[in-house]
């Protein structure tokens, strides 16, 4: 009995461990094809340190809303572009931010998981699944 | 006769001593051990005569040597400083506030002040001291001007026959139907020209004047942040912004490489009634042509050629000229006299290359024209030899203003450090 559940802890523990292992490497290609994205349609305003560019961009580095958990927002932010000139962590920007409505999900899944994961950020990814439901719910 | 001779000998005496006492009252003004962290060329020396003055755009400096400061963001709810140097150190030791409103636009002409909010123009009668006499009495020359955030300074200057000019910069970067979007194209004709993209020009005795009562005195200017009334020449000069994107919003014509480099920041010599373009074109310095916008045909070959001004000096792309001052003072070495002061904010939008500007430039003029060559006059401002990322700048210039002897002040928009440039020799 209790190799029994020796054995099975062991499977359990290998289990998990081979999950979060594929979870990693699929995170860590997501981010690679994000990198992509943002260099092209994203850096010229965020810049390269994710630091954005003062009273004009907004920085993604360090922003409680790149690392947050409202995901809606974001996705949101993608494609509907953004212009409202918020208060955004105590600062307001100028420029305007274009809509990438062109993006595939996939694509803003990466993007966003790339922002979520560089530079001082550490969030969770986004999946294809949520950027799918919330932009179906986006008019 | 020998007491006439005494009288005289006792009062130029007594001249010679005030002499040397105004003298040694100007040789007080100790440059900063470190020239303020600049760099300047051989002879010059700076000094930071405030710092942390809050966000500072524009700046002008009175008869009396008082610096007011228009700030970007209100400080106890006000939005001009006073500062005052009361021993005569070129210190700053007061700082009072007022007006209720942020904004770019300072200028001092005759016995007024004029300052700027993002939508309109006021005006404050100065004393003989150059105070304001009144800040609650602010009369409001224009108002409704375009404000949408985007290039909403209103910078001013004023010409000697009682107009103020006024920029409207364009709430856009190229027209397109939607702002920055890849593939949107761009609106033919721009309709945004009708209230905003160009100069307008006002009265400075006429109260509550809008863009029905105004002149567009010029058209086809993006952003126009440095403006100068020359007095030599008697005509408006400008410096404009110009477009960004190039790459990220048409990747098969334009590399990141040439999206950096492209298109020249501009000056212009302004008559009435002039249009430099925009949007339907931009400068390109390095074939000295105006290029067809890619939002209205053009593939970064096709040019415009005799339609619209050319400017008067070109400059590498990005760079932001915030400041234009025509240098008017006897201070400084003769070539400087009528030539050009432009402070260049620095650039955001050339990564993956390093920015750019971050500086003063000075343009020799001769004969009324830019010798063509122009010159970096103070560089150090960033802090950096490199600036990577904008936010990395310490300092970067914004307004120009020339003091009554002649020196060169330089304010800063990151944190509100006034520099005072002078010669020495
Ligand atoms: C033309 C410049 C520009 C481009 C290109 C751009 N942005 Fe932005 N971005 C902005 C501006 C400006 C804001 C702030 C807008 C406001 O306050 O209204 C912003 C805000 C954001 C925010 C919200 C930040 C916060 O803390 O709330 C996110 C997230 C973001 N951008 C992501 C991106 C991504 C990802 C891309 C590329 C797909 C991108 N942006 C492309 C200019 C840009």
């Amino acid at each position: 009995m209790q190799r029994i559940f020796i054995v099975l802890v062991v499977v359990i523990a290998t289990f998990v461990s081979a999950t979060a292992q594929t979870n990693n490497k699929l995170v860590a290609a997501s981010v690679a094809r994000g990198k992509t994205i943002y260099l092209q349609r994203c850096m010229v305003c965020h810049q390269a340190d994710g630091g954005g560019v003062p009273k004009l961009n907004a920085p993604l580095d360090a922003s409680s809303t790149v690392n947050g958990s409202d995901i809606s927002k974001l996705v949101k932010y993608i494609v509907k572009g953004l212009n409202d000139r918020i208060e955004i962590d105590g600062e307001f920007y100028a420029n305007a931010m274009p809509a990438a409505n062109d993006l595939k999900d996939q694509q803003i899944a990466d993007v966003l998981t790339f922002i979520r994961n560089n530079w001082s950020n550490k969030a969770g990814p986004i999946t294809l699944t949520q950027v799918k439901q919330i932009r179906s719910k986006l008019k | 006769m020998k007491k006439v001779t005494q009288i005289l000998v006792f009062s130029s005496l007594f001249i010679l001593v005030l002499l040397a006492s105004t003298s040694t009252f100007a040789q007080k003004i100790k440059p900063d051990a470190d020239n303020a962290g600049l760099t300047l060329p051989a002879g010059f020396a700076a000094l930071k005569v405030a710092d942390n003055v809050g966000r500072t755009r524009h700046i002008a400096v009175n008869k009396q040597g008082a610096i007011y400061a228009k700030l970007e963001r209100l400080d106890n709810g006000k939005g001009i400083a006073v500062l005052k140097d009361t021993d005569g150190d070129g210190r700053v030791e007061t700082k009072t506030t007022f007006a209720n409103y942020i904004g770019t636009g300072i200028a001092i002409k005759g016995n007024y002040l004029y300052a700027s909010s993002n939508k309109e123009v006021f005006k404050y009668a100065l004393n003989a001291n150059g105070d304001i006499v009144d800040e609650n009495a602010a009369a409001t020359l224009v108002t409704g001007l375009v404000d949408k955030g985007q290039h909403n300074s209103k910078s001013l200057t004023l010409d000697n026959a009682g107009n103020i000019y006024v920029n409207v910069g364009a709430p856009s970067n190229s027209c397109q139907e939607k702002d920055r979007t890849k593939g949107s194209m761009g609106m033919m004709p721009c309709p945004i020209l009708d209230s905003a993209g160009g100069i307008w020009q006002f009265k400075v005795d006429q109260l509550n004047q809008t863009y029905a009562t105004g002149v567009r005195y010029a058209t086809g200017l993006r952003n126009v942040v440095g403006l100068d009334w020359n007095n030599e020449l008697n005509q408006l000069f400008v410096t404009q912004h110009g477009r960004d994107m190039l790459n990220n919003l048409y990747p098969d014509m334009y590399d990141t490489t040439v999206s950096a480099e492209l298109p020249s920041e501009t000056m212009y010599a302004i008559n009435k009634g002039d249009n430099a373009g925009w949007p339907y074109i931009y400068y390109d310095h390095f074939k000295g042509k105006q290029m067809m916008a890619p939002e209205y045909g053009g593939d970064g070959k096709k040019t415009v050629d005799d339609k619209y001004i050319n400017p008067a000096m070109a400059f590498p792309a990005h760079m932001a000229p915030n400041g234009l001052l025509f240098y008017t003072g006897n201070q400084f070495p003769a070539r400087y006299k009528n030539g050009a002061f432009i402070a260049f904010h620095g650039s955001w939008n050339r990564s993956p290359l390093p920015q750019e500007g971050y500086y003063v430039v000075f343009v020799p003029y001769e004969n009324g024209k830019p010798t063509g060559k122009w010159e970096v006059f103070a560089d150090g401002f960033s802090g950096k030899t490199v600036v990577k990322n904008p936010r990395d700048a310490q300092h970067r210039p914004c307004g120009l203003a020339e003091g009554p002897d002649g020196s060169l002040y330089v304010s800063d928009d990151v944190k509100g450090t006034i520099y005072r440039i002078m010669y020495q020799k």
